[in-house]
């Protein structure tokens, strides 16, 4: 059966893909308190994908991540951080000014956490999408990766 | 440089060691002609600086090295060298006496000017005793978050972030702009070879797309 010699690593690679993926939620949601942030933890979701689709090829990729899906998400993920400032004036102070989400005095941290934790949100969308997106527009233009190209 | 930062010798041996490792993959890209061991060893040299930065204490800048250009690079370069030929032309022997005065002008440049840096650590370099102590200082009362990496560039420069954030999407936007969205494949494929491709395990819908 065609595929069978690289058995090893497609059964690897569906054991690590889960894992990537989890580890880049850890990474998002931690970076309050560890290293990286949503930048990386973007790029690590982006990378759950592209490892998905170097293995298991590009249509299967497309077909349970569609590619509307990932460039519409990086958009959203640009309108949800901007969206941050734009709730902060309209309640009143300057624009991504967290303090002012819940009309909080100096000292108070509830604005800060949830800003914070939205925009990352909305950079975690934004980065994963957009490079998803360059990923598939770039393998997107061969059918696959071929058997003498390893 | 004190000891206190660097560790003593292990530390150094280590860093001899890494930077040794990085100076040969950097010959050996230089040397090679085959692009995809090109590709693979320039995800060696993102990985290897990637070790070098978590030794000396920039853990951010190591695990973003690590994503991006251990994984995200190389995997974005591998798709750009299945466009093109297996291998670079082979070069003319003298051809590359001129880049070759330049890159070395510039080595020569930048080790002179690190003459001038501050020791590594250094609590009296500008970067540690200007804004940077600020924001150390005042950070715990400004936002109650412990990661002053993440408070600086979430809360203190969010400006900063939105930017980088509008530019990871415009990036996007113009490499699709450029090439397409990829699409044309996923149809392509599922016209062209409905069987041959389909993996075990994978249900798929013939004629689908077309």
């Amino acid at each position: 059966m065609k595929g069978d010699h690289h058995m090893i690593l497609r059964v690897i690679a569906k054991c690590l893909i889960p894992l990537i993926v989890i580890y880049a939620f850890y990474v998002q949601f931690h970076g309050e308190v560890g290293a990286g942030g949503a930048f990386q933890a973007g790029v690590v979701l982006a990378v759950a994908l592209i490892l998905n689709a170097l293995v298991f090829g590009l249509t299967a990729t497309m077909r349970a991540v569609p590619p509307w899906f990932t460039r519409s998400l990086s958009a959203v993920g640009v309108m949800v951080y901007a969206g941050v400032g734009v709730w902060a004036m309209l309640k009143g102070g300057h624009y991504l000014e967290y303090q002012a989400l819940f009309g909080e005095g100096p000292g108070g941290h509830d604005g800060q956490h949830a800003g914070i934790i939205i925009i990352e949100v909305g950079v975690l969308f934004a980065v994963s999408g957009a490079l998803t997106t360059i990923f598939y527009a770039l393998a997107g233009r061969v059918a696959e990766i071929r058997d003498e190209d390893w | 440089m004190t000891d206190a930062v660097l560790g003593g010798t292990g530390t150094a041996l280590i860093n001899i060691l890494l930077l040794a490792i990085l100076f040969v993959v950097a010959i050996a890209i230089a040397r090679l002609r085959s692009l995809f061991a090109i590709v693979m060893l320039s995800g060696v040299y993102s990985l290897v600086s990637a070790a070098w930065y978590i030794l000396v204490d920039a853990v951010d800048v190591g695990f973003t090295e690590a994503a991006v250009g251990a994984g995200m690079s190389t995997a974005v370069l591998l798709g750009a060298m299945l466009l093109t030929a297996r291998t670079a032309k082979p070069e003319k022997p003298f051809s590359r006496i001129g880049p070759f005065i330049v890159c070395a002008a510039a080595g020569i440049m930048l080790l002179y000017a690190t003459i001038d840096l501050p020791p590594l650590g250094d609590p009296a370099s500008p970067a540690n005793s200007g804004v940077g102590l600020t924001y150390l200082q005042v950070n715990w009362y400004d936002t109650g978050v412990p990661n002053v990496v993440t408070s600086v560039l979430a809360s203190y420069r969010s400006f900063d972030t939105l930017g980088e954030t509008a530019v990871v999407f415009t990036a996007g936007l113009a490499v699709v702009l450029l090439l397409g969205f990829g699409e044309r494949s996923l149809a392509d494929t599922l016209r062209r070879a409905p069987k041959s491709e389909t993996l075990p395990g994978t249900v798929r819908k013939d004629g689908d797309g077309t």
